[in-house]
């Protein structure tokens, strides 16, 4: 026996990408779908989103982004620190805030900040950051092996999965392992303009995971972030593939990957 | 955190800090708050040895990133051989002037990196985007020297945080960041990181402006809603030769020795009584690459 389970990350009101992942994910099988938050920011249309993931069946996590949107909180409580981060971080904010109707906002705010699973014996988090803290920056660099067994261990758990830092990756630990998933919302950072999401398989004897690109139309992504007047920052992301903000908070690794 | 007595406990032992150099300097800057120079021995080198022990002991307590300050760390004589040993622990800050850097150093370094999973970031102080600012604070020719340090870092693939105490108006803050990147770009460092930070009227710096005011003090209503996670003392220690240490800056008070053991000092709470714990609580956790922030958000008006 074993089970399969999607997970998308921070969506980022990219539903073309969002649209494209669940697609791949029925394409290939899955038993149950979960978004790990972050439902809005940066991309167009924010209302768009929602009734992909609920038609869809798509069990949703609450991000940062989720709580401030849904409790109509004056910024995204992202956790830049760095003065140009932040004043891109607000005008995204602002829009996506200014542009989720009251239905949605009311879903945002129903959403629970973590969910614990048990599939085949196999005990799993699903969060938005950290266990912890839901805007937590958990980078592949920056993230001792043990600081993720303390969570683990708190929590007898064999998996953690995250997303929050919009970089995919994956380690075993001693005791368990962890996973970030990815985003749908914007490209990570490596010349590429796909997105990621992040497939289980989850038998007796393990967890095995997948990253999967998804393919979207991010020309026309663009497009309509144009006619939204989004700023031409983001929608140079989009095409090229390299961020071009929210970059001071990338550690000495992550930032020397990266073109800026 | 009690609102009444401002007797603040470590949530989690998120940052360890080393004063792996003591307050012995190779300059004599004139706002440094522990008044570090090469003849301040005060606080002395830790060996190699010892901070060995430490990031042993850090794994069981789940420490998630190891600071290296002092003092000039690169007068350590160890100090290569320390980075190393601390990139198979976890991620690794070292703050330094830049001047004493060698080639033979960071050719080590960036190859302990490259086969790390752990980022080794370098935090280098320059206090103005030329040497008209910088070095009547830090001395004669050191805003060249710092610069020559930071392309050698560059050439070997690292990014440093070039971290700038304020001694202009806030007001001129996009000016001078402006300057530092045309600086920074000449000496080949195309997309510089800078983090600009307030002063700490201590030390040196109490001599140079003038100390804290009696009024610059934390109150029990200042923390009413407060995000305590933006203090330093929240999730950090530091290892000194003497002990172990509230936070980095205050190691000079009496009152910020908590202990002789990692564990120990981590369950003693602290007062915020000092002048420094205003500016932390003004500025968020300046300490730290990133401030965290665990902040609420307020509503949107």
């Amino acid at each position: 026996m074993s089970t399969r389970i999607a997970l998308f990350g921070g969506v980022y009101n990219n539903y073309l990408a969002l649209q494209a992942a669940i697609g791949m994910a029925d394409a290939v099988g899955v038993d149950a779908k979960y978004c790990l938050g972050d439902i809005g920011a940066f991309g167009p249309y924010p209302n768009r989103s929602f009734p992909l993931l609920t038609d869809n069946d798509v069990i949703c996590v609450q991000g940062n982004y989720d709580d401030s949107v849904g409790n109509d909180l004056s910024d995204c409580q992202c956790g830049y620190t760095d003065a140009r981060d932040n004043h891109f971080a607000k005008i995204s904010y602002d829009y996506t805030l200014a542009n989720t109707n009251d239905a949605n906002k009311a879903f945002l705010r129903s959403l629970p900040p973590e969910i614990e699973l048990e599939i085949e014996g196999q005990r799993l988090l699903l969060c938005h950051g950290s266990p912890r803290r839901t805007n937590e920056f958990l980078w592949e660099s920056t993230t001792p092996l043990h600081f993720v067994d303390m969570f683990l261990r708190e929590r007898n758990l064999d998996l953690i999965a995250a997303t929050h830092t919009g970089i995919k990756w994956q380690a075993k630990t001693a005791i368990g392992q962890f996973v970030n998933v990815g985003v749908l919302g914007r490209p990570e950072n490596d010349g590429n303009t796909h997105v990621w999401f992040t497939l289980l398989d989850i038998s007796s004897k393990g967890i095995q995971h997948r990253f999967c690109p998804v393919h979207y139309d991010y020309q026309r992504l663009g497009q309509e972030m144009e006619q939204e007047g989004l700023p031409e920052e983001f929608i140079k992301t989009l095409y090229s593939g390299w961020w071009t903000t929210c970059l001071e908070v990338l550690p000495q690794k992550e930032r020397a990957a990266g073109c800026h | 955190m009690n609102g009444t007595t401002l007797n603040l406990s470590l949530s989690h032992l998120d940052e360890l800090w080393f004063q792996v150099a003591g307050t012995r300097c190779n300059l004599s800057c004139h706002h440094c708050f522990i008044s570090c120079s090469p003849h301040n021995n005060s606080f002395g080198f830790l060996p190699r040895q010892q901070i060995q022990d430490y990031l042993r002991q850090s794994v069981p307590l789940s420490v998630k990133g190891y600071y290296f300050t002092g003092g000039e760390p690169f007068l350590h004589p160890e100090m290569t051989d320390i980075l190393i040993d601390t990139l198979q622990y976890g991620p690794a800050s070292v703050l330094t002037n830049a001047t004493v850097l060698k080639p033979e150093w960071l050719s080590r370094l960036e190859e302990a990196h490259t086969q790390s999973r752990y980022s080794l970031e370098f935090r280098v102080s320059i206090d103005g985007a030329d040497a008209t600012t910088n070095d009547p604070i830090r001395g004669h020719s050191t805003f060249d020297r710092a610069l020559s340090g930071v392309k050698l870092l560059v050439d070997h693939g690292f990014l440093p945080i070039i971290t700038a105490t304020r001694t202009w108006n806030d007001s001129e803050d996009q000016l001078v960041l402006d300057q530092f990147i045309d600086v920074l770009r000449e000496q080949g460092y195309e997309h510089p990181r800078i983090k600009l930070l307030p002063s700490l009227k201590l030390g040196a710096e109490e001599k140079r402006s003038g100390g804290y005011s009696d009024h610059q003090r934390i109150t029990p209503e200042m923390m009413v809603g407060f995000d305590t996670s933006q203090l330093v003392c929240e999730h950090s220690r530091i290892v000194t030769d003497r002990g172990i240490h509230v936070c980095p800056i205050l190691i000079e008070s009496s009152d910020s020795l908590l202990g002789e053991d990692l564990e120990t000092a981590s369950q003693q709470p602290f007062k915020l009584s000092h002048g420094a714990c205003f500016t932390c609580y003004q500025y968020g956790a300046i300490c730290s690459n990133v401030a965290v922030s665990n902040a609420p958000a307020g509503k949107a008006t």
